[in-house]
């Protein structure tokens, strides 16, 4: 198993040095000027050497390589050295990746914006989890009660209502139409300021994420719940089920420890395969709760060309895709005694 | 046909209907049989005769609905299985009667060790403490004949071979000193010599165990060579009962017959053809009202598409549902 998860680490390394190449390229095809937004009153000479200056006169390739250095040996030193005060080579000199839009350096706006992503989109996944696994379990166990027509008719609601109208329905029932002093009132508005520090902005943290983590969570546990549902009613079918009811065991054991455990193993990794959408955050749900987060900082990084914001981000996007999927075959082989990679 | 006489299992006239999109499907008709402590009763019958329906509705191992069992009396050691609490009967499967399924390869669950599998039904019936349990389960591993017992514990049902996980099964059956075994087709996803083996262990651990068996089979040898008494089954119908001796010298059934002719000899000549029964196994989409075997029946009759023959004793312990009297050539007259 340790060998075979060094292996496939070994791959992932040309498979991103190929995924950032692209990413490199396509951006560069892109036809942004980071210039453009600059009053018009700039000559065009001056938006020359503004070019100049953030180095877009070198060729593509050479570009292409200061990023390599700069993406994979530089900012990883800036970052020991923030988080753990190691420094190697020179600390105060090291360039970063800086945003051009913003001028400061990128890792430091994504860190800024992780927390929220994480706790809101994060909160929403976990919350989607523990409605979809129950909901799928019940509806493949009683198939065709009243139970699993309407847990299917929310799943499907949940699948294909997009996020911008749950979300937009949400704020007008609990924002506009509730009185502001109802304890169902909840704001629109997603505060980063706000620093939990007792039980009351505790409180106020959980209202003002309700919104939000409903919104996502509905359309996860959509998604999850089939997958759950599916595979229950695979392995209800089973015949070790059979067996299981035939050595006496109580329809609590059959369904929870025989079935629910092979059933477990296909949605367990669909789980684990949709963790970098949590880290990618929700783009529109963020637009519209205004949740400063990792979706809504990629929007303002498109909308004002600021390539190196753009890059640097997709390129983390693909990290944890190619990373998450590797862990989700890992847990295979642990989830599945019949799997072994050799 | 209620026989009385210290039958651990009693089966009066059990009637199982499955309920599909096209109608009901009548898969047991009227069945019944008993089991007496030590016995073991062969049932024999092609595809789709409901062999295993039966016994499946027996402990209600089949899922319902669709199935539901219509009417009938199924009495194990004195009480009604179809009256006694789900709780009760949970006590019963796997406690009381052991059952053995036809497909090893499907029948253990593959995500869990098979000391885990064999454990649960210890722990459960005879509320054994984990460490005995697993003393127990691997003491039940040695006597189906698994060497290395204490450490293939350890090992999931994919490291096993065919004949080796039907042993599991079948350790996992006895776990509990089982009164009845039911064994459902268990060497019929095995080839010759594995058989062979399920069949001399089956019949080793009779002696020592002394429990009564029911066996489901199609193949005749295996009857033969192992039961006591057997019960042949056609669409859903036992139509002859008898011991095994008697039914094979004297088998009073045009089916039972017809099945024992497409056996091949082993002094036959070479070259002739094996013989089969013309036609197909009947339509269970209603209660039969005529007898089901008689399209297929050379000795068939005005009376047998007119009404369904109920099982007559022709002697001791040897009954037939049959129209047709053999011994004196013609229609039976009650």
């Amino acid at each position: 198993m340790l060998n075979y998860t060094l292996r496939r680490l070994m791959f992932t390394i040309p498979t991103l040095l190929l995924i950032s190449f692209i990413i490199f390229i396509i951006l560069d095809m892109a036809p942004n000027d980071p210039t453009g937004n600059l009053p018009l009153t700039i000559p065009p000479e001056v938006r020359e050497k503004i070019r100049a200056s953030l180095g877009l006169d070198s060729p593509m390739y050479i570009r292409y390589l200061l990023w390599c250095q700069q993406f994979f040996i530089n900012e990883p030193l800036n970052l020991f050295n923030q988080w753990f005060g190691w420094c190697v080579g020179d600390c105060e000199g090291r360039l970063r990746v800086t945003s051009w839009a913003t001028r400061s350096p990128v890792v430091d706006l994504i860190a800024e914006r992780m927390p929220q992503t994480l706790w809101v989109v994060g909160m929403s996944y976990v919350v989607g989890i523990l409605i979809a696994v129950p909901i799928g379990v019940i509806s493949a166990y009683k198939q065709y009660s009243w139970f699993d027509q309407i847990g299917t008719l929310i799943s499907m609601i949940g699948f294909s209502v997009p996020t911008f109208f749950t979300g937009v329905l949400l704020i007008v029932i609990f924002s506009v139409w509730m009185p502001n002093d109802s304890v169902f009132w909840l704001p629109s508005i997603y505060d980063t300021t706000l620093k939990v520090v007792d039980w009351s902005s505790f409180v106020q943290q959980m209202r003002q994420m309700a919104m939000p983590v409903m919104v996502l969570a509905l359309f996860n546990a959509a998604q999850i719940s089939r997958y759950m549902r599916a595979s229950m009613l695979d392995n209800l079918s089973q015949d070790y089920v059979r067996t299981a009811r035939a050595k006496g065991l109580k329809e609590k054991s059959v369904l929870l420890v025989h079935v629910l455990r092979n059933s477990m193993i296909p949605v367990v990794t669909v789980i684990a395969l949709g963790i970098p959408q949590v880290f990618g955050g929700a783009i529109i749900t963020e637009q519209i709760f205004k949740v400063n987060g990792l979706g809504q900082l990629l929007i303002i990084g498109i909308q004002g060309a600021d390539i190196p914001l753009v890059q640097t981000l997709t390129f983390l996007f693909a990290v944890l895709i190619v990373l998450f999927n590797l862990v989700a075959d890992i847990l295979y082989g642990f989830l599945d005694p019949r799997i072994r990679y050799e | 046909m209620k026989d009385t006489n210290a039958a651990i299992l009693d089966v009066v006239n059990l009637k199982t209907v499955f309920s599909t999109r096209d109608g009901e499907v009548h898969a047991v008709n009227n069945v019944s049989f008993s089991l007496k402590p030590g016995e073991l009763l062969g049932i024999v019958g092609e595809s789709g005769s409901g062999k295993s329906v039966t016994m499946m509705s027996l402990l209600k191992l089949l899922p319902m609905p669709p199935a539901e069992i219509r009417s009938g009396v199924i009495e194990f050691d004195g009480q009604d299985i179809r009256q006694i609490s789900d709780e009760e009967l949970r006590r019963i499967r796997g406690g009381e009667i052991g059952f053995i399924f036809q497909d090893p390869m499907t029948s253990l669950n593959p995500v869990f060790t098979v000391g885990f599998q064999l454990v649960e039904p210890l722990r459960v019936h005879m509320g054994l403490s984990r460490k005995a349990a697993k003393k127990r389960a691997a003491e039940l591993l040695e006597l189906v004949g698994i060497p290395d017992a204490p450490a293939r514990l350890k090992d999931f049902p994919h490291q096993f071979s065919g004949g080796m996980r039907q042993r599991v099964m079948i350790a996992i059956a006895l776990a509990c000193d089982p009164k009845v075994l039911i064994a459902d087709e268990p060497t019929t996803a095995l080839d010759v010599t594995i058989q062979a083996q399920i069949l001399e262990l089956i019949k080793e651990l009779r002696q020592k165990l002394g429990m009564a068996i029911v066996w489901i089979t199609h193949d005749l040898g295996v009857i033969a060579e192992i039961a006591d008494r057997v019960a042949v089954m056609y669409a859903g119908q036992i139509v002859e009962h008898a011991e095994v001796k008697e039914l094979f010298a004297n088998p009073q059934h045009p089916y039972t017959r017809a099945l024992l002719e497409t056996l091949p000899k082993m002094n036959e000549a070479r070259g002739t053809r094996l013989a089969s029964i013309d036609g197909q196994p009947p339509n269970l989409d209603h209660t039969p009202v005529s007898c089901e075997f008689s399209p297929r029946c050379p000795y068939a009759f005005e009376r047998c598409r007119k009404e369904n023959p109920q099982r007559r004793e022709i002697s001791s312990a040897h009954d037939v549902a049959c129209f047709w009297d053999f011994t004196s050539g013609g229609p039976f007259d009650a």
